[in-house]
């Protein structure tokens, strides 16, 4: 059993925390689902439903000096990194108040002051980004660790070959979190990729590579918690590869042909990350069902106040256009 | 005043910077006990040490995303890719990270990185490490474009560069690097954006970059004979370009050629060319606007084929005395 388990039965604020981030990612994502279905966003998303115990679970055991980089699919990573879900949503909406202005948009969250370094709209685009902000940590002997997320389909690409090496050769303090959530896109990880589990791509570089379940949050707690230590004491990079599963489709536009719909269901029963850790709580009797109701009660009342904040936010002023091109 | 090399005028630069600022450190490909390619920064290494001249993989995307990162966070890395052909490897990280992040952000952020590579054909190298890239990286709003002709120049352009809170291209011609000039031993800040007129005349204007400058400048000498005038300015910087001078320098010639080593379809000459046109100056020319470009090949190898690829002394003689009519 995870030295977790035995932290949060004595911490039961933090065991309840850690279950509103998940359900408010959850309640979050929905939302943006029906605003989009509306007609109120402008553009693309990429829900991460189903994935809420990688970004929790990674995200809680960091400090708040501890960095991270996501990927266009990063909404859940940023809540659980500290970001103010009404600006979040106003960004989403594209409106003024948004964490950029409205200029970013979901692809491009990014909340420096909480080192969320940004979601990036380029596969892998954060993982050289990563290794370059925990160089600072390094240069400047700051303690901070950076993780960087990044998903099945990042682990074919030369920058993620490229980082693991470089952060391997000088001993980094990155800790690079695949979140292996079967499908890049509409490409399935047992046609693109050879090796059975992505961790194995590690040892090409001289690091460990962890597996573990990404549903199960207090796994990934531990997993997370021992590669940032050790990025930490100077030992360098880890690669952990989370198996989890997106329970939405790719973005706006996907019909999901490539999987099947028993599949969606095997999955969305029995490794529900919010289901999963939920029946946890209630098993160690930390919480009882009302009071669990009652945060998913709270975090769909405040997701509806950060669309209200969102929806009655302004629209970014047409003199925006043409500044911050440069500093 | 003593006189120095381009290479080492630059060298210079980054070591006294380097001594007055702890956040400033070299990333790239041999440039530690090799000393880089073209020996830019021999002896670099035993000054400061494998920490701050820090020698790379071959990874170019990972290395420029590693400098990207690691500015974003309170360092100020000087990348030298090693050939500008190299870039193109690197081209996500400096495109769609370094030069767009700021504005993704609204405004939160920013990329104090200089980009240094050796562009340019003259030394045999042929196709994939002789190109002139530089209006690629000039269409790009967030970069700024530096192509220094002279060894003060490159000095100091090179400070402000390092200072720029934005990412900076720093384009060295390979034909340059061997070249003399005065250079003053103190460090001094040219700013970017500034053009220079390398020298006065009253019948034609040549407009020209990098090593073209000293081929204009050549050819105003011979043409000097024949009782022409030939005024030269050097732009230095492409982005910001300094249209003011460049507009004056037009009206009061009212003769222009603009010419670059790069390819003259689409090259930046294209872009100062259609500027003027746009100008004031437009009503005071008495002859269309001429561009001297490179052919629109591949660099070969084969010297004399080489040389033939891109505008030479006789070239630029034969077109001021094209514009004038005395052909």
């Amino acid at each position: 059993m995870s030295h977790f388990s035995n932290i949060l039965r004595k911490d039961r604020d933090r065991a309840l925390y850690l279950y509103h981030q998940m359900v408010l990612i959850r309640e979050f994502e929905q939302k943006v689902e029906q605003l989009f279905m509306q007609g109120k966003i402008h553009g693309t998303m990429h829900l991460c439903v189903g994935q809420e115990a990688t970004a929790v679970g990674a995200c809680s055991v960091l400090r708040d000096e501890d960095k991270i980089t996501t990927t266009h699919r990063g909404h859940g990573q940023c809540i659980a990194k500290g970001a103010d879900i009404n600006r979040m949503m106003a960004e989403i909406l594209g409106k003024a108040t948004g964490l950029c202005k409205g200029k970013g948009g979901s692809m491009h969250l990014a909340d420096l002051d909480k080192g969320n370094l940004g979601a990036n709209g380029i596969v892998a685009g954060g993982l050289p980004i990563a290794t370059g902000a925990a160089l600072t940590s390094k240069m400047k002997k700051l303690g901070y660790v950076v993780v960087s997320f990044f998903g099945d389909g990042a682990t074919n690409q030369g920058s993620f070959h490229e980082s693991l090496n470089l952060a391997a050769i000088w001993d980094l303090p990155v800790v690079f979190f695949c979140e292996n959530n079967q499908y890049a896109m509409s490409a399935p990880v047992y046609e693109m990729i050879k090796v059975p589990d992505i961790a194995e791509r590690a040892s090409a570089y001289g690091i460990p590579g962890v597996v573990v379940d990404g549903s199960d949050l207090l796994e990934v707690m531990r997993v997370t918690s021992e590669a940032v230590e050790r990025a930490r004491r100077g030992e360098g990079p880890t690669l952990i590869e989370a198996k989890t599963y997106r329970f939405k489709g790719h973005s706006r536009s996907d019909a999901r042909k490539y999987r099947t719909r028993e599949e969606e269901r095997e999955w969305m029963e029995k490794r529900d990350p919010i289901k999963k850790y939920r029946s946890w709580l209630a098993g160690e009797g930390l919480a009882s069902e009302q009071e669990l109701d009652q945060y998913d009660a709270d975090a769909r009342k405040d997701v509806e106040a950060a669309a209200e904040f969102a929806e009655n936010s302004p629209e970014p002023s047409l003199d925006l256009l043409t500044e911050d091109v440069y500093a | 005043m003593r006189t120095i090399t381009f290479a080492e005028a630059i060298r210079e630069s980054m070591i006294q910077m380097m001594r007055e600022n702890e956040d400033i450190y070299l990333i790239g490909e041999d440039i530690g006990i090799y000393g880089g390619v073209f020996g830019v920064t021999n002896g670099m290494l035993e000054l400061f040490g494998p920490e701050r001249i820090r020698n790379t993989p071959i990874s170019e995307a990972a290395i420029t995303g590693c400098a990207v990162g690691s500015a974003m966070t309170g360092m100020r890395p000087i990348l030298e890719l090693q050939f500008s052909d190299f870039m193109l490897i690197a081209l996500d990280q400096i495109v769609n990270q370094a030069a767009k992040m700021r504005y993704m952000f609204g405004g939160k952020g920013s990329v104090p990185m200089v980009i240094r590579t050796p562009n340019g054909s003259g030394l045999g190298f042929a196709a994939q490490h002789s190109q002139s890239l530089e209006t690629w990286l000039a269409h790009i709003p967030g970069l700024k474009v530096v192509q220094p002709s002279t060894p003060y120049d490159a000095k100091g352009l090179l400070k402000a560069a390092v200072e720029d809170n934005n990412p900076v291209v720093f384009f060295e011609h390979k034909l340059l690097y061997g070249t003399k000039g005065e250079v003053p031993e103190e460090l001094y800040t040219i700013p970017l954006g500034k053009a220079d007129i390398k020298r006065e005349g009253s019948d034609v204007t040549i407009i020209a970059t990098s090593i073209m400058v000293l081929r204009a400048l050549e050819a105003a000498k011979e043409l000097e004979k024949e009782g022409i005038s030939v005024e030269v300015v050097d732009p230095r910087t492409l982005v910001p370009l300094d249209e003011e001078t460049l507009i004056r320098s037009a009206m009061k010639t009212r003769r222009v050629i603009v010419v670059y080593e790069a390819v003259k379809r689409a090259g930046f000459g294209a872009e100062i060319a259609s500027m003027l046109g746009e100008s004031e100056a437009f009503d005071y020319l008495d002859a269309p606007i001429m561009r001297l470009g490179g052919e629109a090949v591949p660099i070969p190898y084969n010297h004399r084929l080489e040389k033939a690829a891109v505008p030479q002394v006789q070239d630029i003689i034969r077109g001021v005395r094209r514009i004038l009519n005395r052909a």
